[in-house]
């Protein structure tokens, strides 16, 4: 299981289709991934396990999220703690 | 890039949209005979002095006037829906690229590998070299790989534009808060403008859009060269 999710990471290219968001409307994607990507974290790291498999959602949200989204909005919840 | 007089369409540079200009050409090729059949019916009654007052209905006519133009939207609604679907095709992307818009400029943002991100400005009328074109010629272009599915997401800084494209068949609405996904395919090598296509201020008009089609190294050493300039 972790050698598929290392070689999926090493082959990316580009968030591919995901199909819990098939329309235009992207939003919710970036955002999911982001919020994914932490948890995956704070879950992996709080069991003492190697977060490298948590590299996936950041690949994907740093392809989908605008800059200014990431370093501002998003980063300014993760700080206060605001994202739950 | 459209020529003087055109009146037609730009020549598209993806496939989908090559689909729409034969379509266009289709519908309207049937509008005109439509429309070309009204006027002869309507100036051959008009200048006749023969007069008929015995005439109470007629069945076939009116089964032939009937039948004749719903079997002629189908012929339109056919084709209409095939294409309707084949824009909605899941495709699965090689590239993602961001364009924001802002008052008055997009800019751009590749980050599938390393953060790369630049702003487009237009090129002022009187910095124009020669041959170049007056408001759609910007600073830095976007560049993509041809041949290569590209997803652009779509959002806006402040208020609403519109990013279009008109030779790749995109036209993709820039509101602030929402991230709006294109998808195209960049068929053949060559420059395509667009301008923005929501009113969004004063300088709405200048601030238009170039996306460069390159084969797929020279879009390697662009973006090298970008990241090193950055």
């Amino acid at each position: 299981m972790a050698d598929v999710i290392d070689d999926k990471i090493k082959n990316y290219r580009t968030a591919p289709f995901d199909a819990r968001f098939p329309n235009t409307n992207q939003t919710r994607n970036c955002f999911q991934n982001y919020l994914d990507f932490h948890r995956c974290n704070k879950a992996l790291s709080s069991k003492g396990q190697d977060a490298s498999p948590c590299e996936w959602y950041q690949r994907v949200y740093q392809s989908l999220c605008p800059m200014s989204w990431v370093s501002l909005s998003y980063q300014k919840h993760l700080n206060n703690r605001t994202f739950e | 890039m459209a020529h003087p007089t055109q009146l037609g369409f730009k020549d598209a540079a993806m496939p989908v949209m090559e689909e729409l200009l034969h379509f266009h050409d289709h519908a309207l090729m049937i509008v005109l005979l439509i429309s070309t059949l009204v006027l002869y019916i309507i100036t051959a009654m008009v200048s006749t002095k023969l007069t008929n007052k015995y005439i109470l209905d007629s069945q076939e006519i009116e089964i032939v006037w009937t039948i004749l133009p719903a079997v002629i939207l189908v012929l339109i609604a056919l084709p209409s829906l095939r294409i309707l679907y084949l824009m909605d095709e899941i495709n699965d992307p090689h590239l993602t690229i961001k364009a924001m818009g802002h008052q008055w400029y997009w800019s751009y943002e590749y980050t599938d590998y390393e953060n790369l991100g630049f702003d487009s400005y237009m090129v002022p009328t009187q910095d124009l070299a020669p041959g170049q074109f007056r408001l759609l010629e910007t600073d830095h272009r976007m560049v993509v790989p041809m041949e290569s599915p590209v997803r652009v997401l779509v959002s806006a800084e402040d208020v609403l534009h519109s990013w279009a494209v008109p030779s790749l068949g995109v036209k993709m609405d820039a509101v602030p808060g929402r991230l709006n996904q294109a998808a195209f395919i960049a068929s053949r090598p060559g420059v395509f403008y667009g301008q923005c296509s929501e009113i969004c201020g004063a300088n709405h008009s200048f601030m238009p859009i170039v996306v460069e089609a390159v084969p797929l190294e020279h879009f390697e050493n662009w973006s090298s060269l970008m990241l090193e300039d950055a």
